[in-house]
């Protein structure tokens, strides 16, 4: 297709069209992260911009690596990013055990009714992510429905601590990320499932061994997906934790916020947020050689 | 009809893709009103040469002359061709009329003239009436003559047409054809074809050029190409031939002697190339060219007689294909009109039988 | 095998209902005039009446409505130009840059997207002396910027089902390049550049965490001002607000879902 790229006025259009989002890209995200890996490599000053500039005015040039040294032996962010992996990981499982079923279910329905229910996976997403975590607040909170409706049942005699926790955040993890594991999962689900399942009955496998042999290999590659769309996000969540969390919630995008609006400690935030990126390269590069593998 | 003065000419075009040779050294030239098909099969370069003529690949080596200008590195909305495609590329958001006034409103032309030549265009591909429709309103036939009328509503000095009947089913392809063929005559435009169907290269050219490997193996008139093929590879590609391998053992009076291995005795063919005994030779005979029978023939000069087993064969209705097989091991394809409804001596799997044929139906080959 | 099928069903049912119905007790406690959520206190629409007489929600919410619809409108050329690039051109110089620069924001943290626009909007400043306090503008670029790549990925898989031969066929009926993509690429990707528009628009609408880097004192979008507000637990004016906004989600996509269902019915029809 590059073949005419002899004829000025296509290549003229190319440039065009193919340079206005590299030239944005270049400038307000390449740019952007560069300036982070640097800044995390200054020292903070109280001035404006809160840190040094890599070029002292000698013309020499100004890194430290105080800020990694105090992140790595500071066990509040270390604790931060393992548990940002542990709820990000645990939520994932969640959410693959919650929305399998789900997405079976749908891609075993009857044709009209599959678009139905797949437009209703769909649908919160379109409603603010904000207040849907909001209205669990609601749910949850000491005068909230649940307990509400406990005292009342007479079941409980106080509220119950249903908020500010670890759980609370599974749970609005969960909430927020499901559409994104369901959607996957079905779209593989629905390809493969009901000729080759009729064929495995067929050839005389038992419906539960159908599942083990034939449906659930073949959905893997919807699981990898939908697990990477569920942990990756959940990995830098920030609002989760910071409205369903409880004060020993450790989670880094929480632990990053703070230090960069309430210590104002840029270039630890910049470190913090350096390293982050590298916790959450890592399981996309060994997603990216699977799935290279699988499609050679 | 045919004035010697070619419209569009090609030198030595090549064109490669990853370093792998698509189009190797083409060179042609098609004259006024001429039907230029060029036939192969998938992956012979075929479509790449078209896409050349048209502009949406640049050659890497050769060049295109349009009456005599050379246009190898013109854009392809500059050149005074035009292409129908092999998917039609209708543009689906737009009526017949806005698809087939697409091309002139990017010339300019006035609101009056267009509309009378959009009008005529459709009567033309007997679409009138169909100027509001959507192109996925129509039939598989409707559409390709849409495709049509809007390449020709620009009255290019050539039209490229991408495997034109392809997308058709049997019964309307043989309708379309002889559609495409008035139109072309009527107009008087030149057309370069690309087909792999060789029944469709057959019936709209004037002349065939038979390409493989992105060369082009003969260029001829269809009957040519079928009576005279070049090559073991052009006579198997058009139509059937029974191919035998051997050594020339006599050349005389236009009769050419072949010892085949296996065979007991000599192959005759037409001498049409230069050939002297002893050299490497085949010789091609097409299954019709082969009479068959239960009782030895009359021994004539020039008459090749050969003996074998009928070993299957399958009635076509018009004709039958035997398969028979040669006391040497051979297997040759016979095709025979059933002239009678039912015959009397009709042969069966098994029979034994003789196959002869004249000498000029066989084409000797040397390479 | 029923009683499977039930099982799976009643699990499915149940998954909805994990979806719908904190959200629908969210909008029927909007109505409630009891300030605590779980006791009935009558139907009531005073929290409405509170939020429209709020002129800090109203302001804030005006500034979200401009900064989404700006930021759609950018994302969707930008990133509709990108999709079209990646979709289209082939292989071409910058391309391994393209491909990796729409992608890197789909994957990276909001938390960093915003801390890194940030530290270069800052340094613009110190820089050429742009911008000059942050607030609109500064929270749309980073908008445009994070919103692109969602509309690059949906054009560039809908121009991937585009026949390349109706553009080809344009240009050979005498169509310059600018002209084809006017005349035939642009109605042809118009379906996913439309989502891609409404995407934007929400995602923008949506977002509090770069929002909350980017901009200055004063400059609150809806987000920003629900999120100081939430975080020290309900209000039932915010409940209002939500249930508004949920309203109209709704009600667009079930719109949205009514036309291109009634369009595609249409199509299929009129087919011989």
């Amino acid at each position: 297709m590059n073949s005419l790229r002899r004829s000025a006025a296509l290549a003229g259009f190319r440039l065009v069209i193919a340079g206005i989002p590299i030239l944005w890209l270049g400038l307000f995200f390449l740019a952007p992260f560069l300036l982070v890996f640097r800044t995390s490599f200054a020292d903070p000053v109280i001035a404006q911009p809160p840190f040094t500039p890599l070029f002292d005015a000698a013309g020499g040039i100004h890194a430290t690596l105080d800020n990694y040294t105090l992140l790595l032996n500071d066990s509040l962010f270390l604790s931060s990013y393992l548990g940002s992996v542990r709820i990000a990981a645990i939520s994932t499982l969640l959410c693959l055990i919650a929305g399998y079923p789900m997405a079976y279910a749908i891609a075993r329905s009857p044709q009209p009714w599959r678009t139905l229910l797949l437009l209703l996976v769909i649908l919160p997403f379109w409603s603010s992510f904000l207040l849907r975590i909001y209205a669990w607040m609601g749910l949850l909170g000491t005068h909230g429905v649940i307990n509400s409706l406990l005292l009342d049942l007479g079941l409980i005699q106080r509220p119950l601590a249903l908020m500010y926790n670890d759980a609370a955040v599974y749970l609005g993890i969960v909430y927020t990320y499901l559409p994104f594991m369901v959607l996957p999962l079905y779209a593989v689900l629905e390809k493969h499932e009901i000729a080759l399942r009729e064929a495995a009955l067929d050839l005389g496998a038992r419906p539960l061994r159908v599942f083990t042999d034939i449906t659930l290999p073949l959905s893997m590659p919807g699981v990898v997906a939908g697990s990477m769309l569920v942990f990756i996000p959940a990995i830098g969540e920030f609002v989760i934790p910071a409205l369903l969390g409880g004060l020993d919630t450790r989670m880094i995008g929480r632990a990053l916020f703070d230090e960069f609006f309430i210590n104002r400690d840029w270039p630890l935030a910049a470190a913090v947020a350096t390293v982050l990126l590298l916790v959450i390269v890592l399981p996309l590069m060994v997603f990216q050689r699977g799935q290279a593998r699988a499609h050679p | 009809m045919p004035s010697g003065v070619p419209v569009i000419r090609t030198e030595g075009l090549c064109k490669s893709f990853a370093g792998q040779p698509a189009v190797n050294g083409v060179s042609f030239g098609v004259e006024a009103a001429e039907v230029f098909v060029i036939l192969g099969g998938s992956g012979c370069g075929k479509t790449t040469l078209l896409r050349m003529l048209a502009g949406f690949e640049t050659p890497d080596a050769g060049a295109i002359y349009l009456d005599g200008v050379d246009i190898t590195h013109m854009p392809p909305y500059e050149r005074p061709v035009n292409m129908m495609f092999q998917s039609y590329a209708l543009f689906p958001h737009m009526s017949v009329a806005d698809n087939v006034a697409y091309g002139l409103r990017k010339e300019g032309v006035p609101r009056a003239e267009l509309r009378a030549r959009i009008k005529e265009m459709l009567e033309l591909v007997q679409l009138s009436g169909f100027d509001a429709r959507k192109p996925d309103q129509l039939s598989g036939g409707q559409r390709q003559r849409v495709a049509l009328a809007r390449a020709l509503v620009k009255r290019p000095r050539v039209l490229l047409l991408d495997e034109p009947l392809a997308a058709l089913d049997k019964k309307l392809r043989e309708q379309t054809q002889f559609e495409l063929m008035n139109l072309q005559d009527r107009l008087g435009t030149s057309f370069v074809v690309v087909t792999h169907d060789q029944e469709e290269a057959m019936t709209l050219a004037s002349r065939i050029a038979v390409m493989d490997k992105g060369r082009f193996l003969q260029v001829a008139s269809p009957q040519e190409i079928y009576e005279y093929p070049c090559s073991r590879f052009v006579a198997e590609f058009v139509g059937t031939a029974n191919i035998f391998g051997g050594h020339v053992s006599g050349v005389s009076d236009q009769v050419v002697s072949l010892t085949a291995d296996s065979i007991a005795s000599p192959l005759l063919g037409a001498l049409h190339s230069g050939v002297a005994a002893g050299d490497q030779a085949w010789l091609a005979v097409r299954p019709e060219k082969i009479q068959l029978g239960k009782e030895a023939p009359e021994a004539q000069a020039g008459r090749c007689v050969l003996t074998g087993v009928v070993q299957d064969l399958a009635y076509y209705g018009g004709r039958s294909v035997y398969r028979v097989r040669l006391d040497g091991g051979h297997t040759v394809l016979v095709s025979a009109q059933n002239r009678l409804r039912s015959p009397t001596r009709k042969l069966e799997w098994d029979e034994s039988v003789y196959l002869f044929w004249e000498a000029q139906a066989g084409v000797v080959l040397t390479q | 095998m029923k009683g499977r099928s039930l099982a799976i069903y009643s699990w499915l049912a149940f998954g909805y209902a994990f979806f719908y119905v904190p959200i629908v007790l969210l909008v029927v406690n909007s109505f409630n005039a009891s300030r605590i959520g779980s006791h009935w206190g009558g139907f009531s629409l005073h929290w409405y009446q509170q939020l429209l007489d709020d002129p800090q929600i109203l302001a804030a919410a005006w500034l979200s409505l401009r900064v989404a619809f700006i930021s759609a409108c950018g994302a969707t050329l930008i990133g509709g130009c990108a999709g079209l690039a990646l979709g289209r051109f082939g292989v071409f110089r910058g391309r391994m840059a393209l491909t990796g620069m729409v992608a890197a924001p789909l994957v990276m943290p909001e938390i960093i997207t915003g801390l890194s626009l940030l530290l270069l909007f800052v340094a613009l400043k110190s820089l050429t002396g742009w911008p000059e306090s942050r607030g609109f503008t500064t929270i749309t670029i980073a908008h445009i910027t994070f919103c692109m790549s969602y509309v690059a990925v949906v054009v560039q898989a809908r121009v991937a089902t585009l026949d390349f031969s109706l553009e080809e066929a344009a240009m050979d009926l005498g169509g310059r390049p600018f002209r084809v993509l006017l005349d035939i690429t642009l109605p042809g990707i118009a379906p996913a550049l439309l989502s891609g528009w409404l995407l934007s628009f929400t995602l923008s609408l949506d977002d509090l965490v770069i929002s909350s880097f980017v901009s200055g004192p004063g400059a609150n979008t809806l987000p920003m001002l629900i999120f100081s507000k939430v975080k020290l637990g309900v209000t039932p004016d915010i409940n209002a607000l939500a249930s508004i906004i949920i309203a109209v989600v709704t009600a667009g996509v079930v719109i949205a879902g009514v036309l291109m269902l009634r369009a595609e019915r249409k199509r299929v029809a009129q087919r011989p």
